[in-house]
């Protein structure tokens, strides 16, 4: 255990994440600054020209420039890495799409932030909720040590032979990049025997050329979407093995697909991705103290959706709740929405409501998590608002 | 043939993809008219019009019908004609 600790440090977490970066190797970064990212890729770029990380670091004139950099990077056969979000994420759409689909294992942390207009600079999670259907896998992580160790195992899970799909660990931004907090960070010699040199299957090389992403007309396109829809779903073993490997080398562990807290024999679950989690954690140890029957499931891999687990540690719950800082403008949310596709063929019949929180930055805290459990309450009694904007001020529309 | 993921294909794999079959109108060439001065080859943007014992003949594999050739021709030795099958 002491070895374990030895590296505890109190650090902002963008560093925590730029020092876990700088231990998976990457051959080439690049990035195109933007709060509240900025900070994760200034380190980077300082132990670049430290000599710390033998890294090639491009600077470019944009996010679309930043990705499109990777494209070739990765299919040169080098490790590749950026980190983005909002506006930044929105404007690498197109390419997103191109590394996703040239089955280009980039690694990504998105430090989620709202986005315009109107301009909002806060967190929340609409930036990369809006990016589910790209291609890319998602996990979303809890707090800085979690960022830091997901990082490392999201290269383990993206360069697999069998997966070869890039990655976004999305972290809260600010919450989590900006905050100051004890991290374990990785140790360099054990992070490079967990994650060795990337193996490409196939590279870009003038002494024998090869086409990525070649032209697929009708006869061919729909396999290649196959290809990727059923590596995503090899994806739902991946994560929870690497999640174990992980715990074995380095003794800490979140839940490979998700995370149950007092779920056995909670009435009322609350379903949510991110740092909202410590505060409903607090807010779920006050309520048990109470005797109330209240359990948490945070969702760790959105993509792929881990529609069994969720219908296997929800299958006996009174009613579930679902939180979420994002909103799909004409159609509820993200989440809530994925969870209640997961159900609806099943036999379970459980009520599940969802609230938008959070957006733009605004907190949630212990009292806004009594309401919902409030509103969770009175919808076993039949619902009366399937899905509705916590904290509204009515009083400013 | 199986698809590799990613689509990683070899070089010339476009030789393949036979887009004649998007064609609607197909240039057919007066060679009475023609005086060789092989614009209709330059423009081509599929770059498909080819010399074959001195004549530029279009290879209807490839040739979509976008009747470039036939603009760009100064002679109008060029007519694009619907085809039927």
């Amino acid at each position: 255990m002491s070895k374990k600790t030895a590296n505890m440090k109190v650090v902002e977490g963008s560093y925590a994440v730029a020092h876990a970066v700088m231990c998976c190797r990457p051959d080439v970064i690049s990035a195109y600054p933007i709060t509240p990212q900025t900070h994760i890729v200034e380190n980077l770029s300082q132990m670049v020209a430290n000599g710390e990380l033998d890294s090639e670091f491009l600077t470019v004139d944009s996010e679309f420039s930043a990705l499109s950099v990777l494209v070739g990077a990765s299919a040169c056969g080098g490790r590749s890495y950026s980190s983005t979000t909002s506006q930044g994420l929105a404007l690498m759409n197109e390419v997103l799409y191109n590394v996703s689909g040239m089955r280009l294992p980039v690694v990504m942390n998105v430090a989620n932030r709202a986005l315009g207009a109107p301009l909002n600079i806060w967190n929340d999670q609409q930036d990369s909720i809006g990016a589910r259907d790209v291609g890319w896998l998602q996990i979303y992580v809890e707090n800085v040590q979690e960022a830091v160790d997901a990082t490392l195992q999201a290269y383990k899970i993206a360069e697999d032979a069998q997966i070869r799909t890039p990655i976004m660990v999305c972290m809260d931004g600010f919450i989590l990049t900006h905050v100051y907090e004890p991290v374990e960070l990785l140790d360099k010699e054990m992070a490079k025997e967990f994650l060795p040199a990337y193996q490409p299957p196939a590279i870009l090389d003038p002494a024998n050329p090869k086409t990525f992403g070649a032209f697929a007309d009708p006869s061919t396109y729909t396999e290649f979407r196959y290809q990727q829809f059923e590596a995503q779903l090899k994806a739902l073993t991946k994560i929870e093995l690497v999640a174990r490997e992980f715990e074995e080398t380095f003794g800490r562990y979140y839940g490979g697909l998700l995370e149950s807290y007092f779920v056995e024999d909670a009435e009322i679950v609350i379903v949510t991705l991110g740092s909202v989690i410590g505060t409903i954690k607090d807010a779920i140890d006050a309520m048990r103290s109470e005797g109330k029957k209240v359990g948490l499931v945070k969702v760790r891999s959105y993509r792929p959706f881990p529609a069994q687990a969720l219908r296997k540690a929800l299958k006996d719950a009174s009613v579930i709740a679902v939180v979420e800082k994002d909103v799909t403008i004409g159609c509820e949310a993200g989440l809530v929405t994925d969870l209640k596709a997961a159900f609806y063929n099943s036999n379970i019949r459980t009520p599940i409501i969802g609230f938008a929180a959070g957006l733009g930055g605004r907190d949630i805290t212990v009292k806004d998590i009594s309401k919902i459990v409030a509103k969770a309450e009175a919808a076993r009694k039949g619902i009366e608002s399937e899905f509705e904007f916590l904290d509204l001020r009515t009083e400013i529309l | 043939m199986a698809i590799k993921a990613g689509s990683l294909v070899d070089p010339c794999s476009t030789r393949m993809t036979k887009t004649g079959a998007w064609r609607t109108f197909v240039p057919v060439f007066d060679q009475e008219k023609c005086i060789k001065c092989s614009l209709c080859e330059i423009y081509c943007p599929e770059g498909c019009i080819h010399q074959e014992e001195g004549r530029f003949v279009p290879d209807l594999d490839y040739c979509k019908g976008c009747s470039v050739c036939a603009n760009e021709c100064p002679r109008m030795a060029i007519t694009m004609v619907l085809e039927e099958k």
